[in-house]
């Protein structure tokens, strides 16, 4: 596993199943916070080639419009590499977010880890 | 970080409606305000009987409201501030955030729910306001810059399960 971590609260852990990447986020995904390590971290994982990731939301406590934004520029980003990145896990205050800003229909989203890695595109 | 934090005298009572208080917090642009705007509003909500769903809904939008102040009112200029306005009024809290920019028109704000705009990476942050509280504009303030003005029905002046949020511009 690998792990990002920094003063406040957001932290993202990865793991590899099957050729998929799932990172756990936790936190915050905030202007200034978790929306730039967010940013960074889907940056990074493509320079490796990891254009299959899920984001487990499960535990972020907190999302604001600008780390809405960091999960939609991490889509397009991701879709424009060839690759997929779907969500998994959202609290009731994300998928609200995600409601109101009718990007509930863009992303995949998912209830259940295994769902999600079996909903990628073969390899 | 320099926080003004006043409440309003005595004296200026008469200008206000009955039972009225006013908090008002002046902040420096720099992004450490926002986490502080947002945790007054919170406090203050929880203090006045909002519920938790509306503290969060109400705490957010001073977030987004600042941010914007921040980010294209003072465009992050160490000189200008940003004030933050709450009002307990006999039957809402009207929130109000002030910069010092150019100031703005609503009808200027691109749609983020429009197709072209769906996945921009920014521009939802009024979009999230209207649809949290219950009134919402935007004014070009007498000294200048854009004011925000919001504000959220207590719960019991609310028809009966109603929730909060849906806002639509205020009658002039």
């Amino acid at each position: 596993m690998v792990g990002w971590e920094d003063n406040v609260s957001f932290k993202a852990t990865a793991r590899e199943i099957n050729g998929v990447t799932v990172v756990d986020l936790s936190g915050r995904i905030t202007l200034g916070e978790g929306s730039a390590m967010l940013r960074d971290l889907v940056r990074g994982l493509l320079d490796k080639n990891t254009t299959r990731i899920v984001l487990n939301l499960g535990d972020v406590s907190y999302i604001d419009s600008s780390g809405i934004g960091e999960l939609v520029s991490g889509f397009t980003t991701v879709k424009n590499q060839g690759g997929e990145l779907k969500l998994l896990n959202l609290t009731k205050k994300v998928h609200d977010l995600l409601q109101i800003t009718k990007l509930y229909t863009v992303f995949d989203v998912h209830s259940d880890e295994h769902t999600a890695l079996s909903s990628f595109r073969p390899a | 970080m320099l926080l003004i934090l006043r409440l309003e005298p005595e004296s200026t009572r008469s200008l206000m409606a009955a039972n009225s208080q006013r908090i008002v917090a002046t902040l420096e642009s720099v992004l450490d305000s926002v986490d502080l705007a947002e945790d007054i509003t919170r406090r203050v909500a929880c203090a006045s009987g909002f519920e938790d769903d509306d503290c969060h809904k109400l705490g957010m939008s001073v977030r987004e409201a600042v941010i914007n102040a921040l980010q294209y009112g003072n465009k992050m200029s160490p000189e200008k501030q940003v004030r933050l306005t709450l009002v307990l009024g006999p039957d809402k809290l009207e929130i109000r955030v002030q910069d010092q920019g150019e100031g703005f028109d609503l009808k200027d704000v691109p749609d983020p729910l429009a197709e072209e705009n769906l996945l921009k990476s920014s521009g939802r942050g009024i979009l999230l306001m209207r649809s949290f509280m219950d009134e919402f504009d935007v004014v070009r303030a007498a000294e200048g810059g854009a004011e925000l003005i919001m504000a959220m029905r207590y719960p019991s002046s609310r028809p009966a399960g109603a929730e909060a949020g849906g806002a639509h511009s205020r009658d002039k």
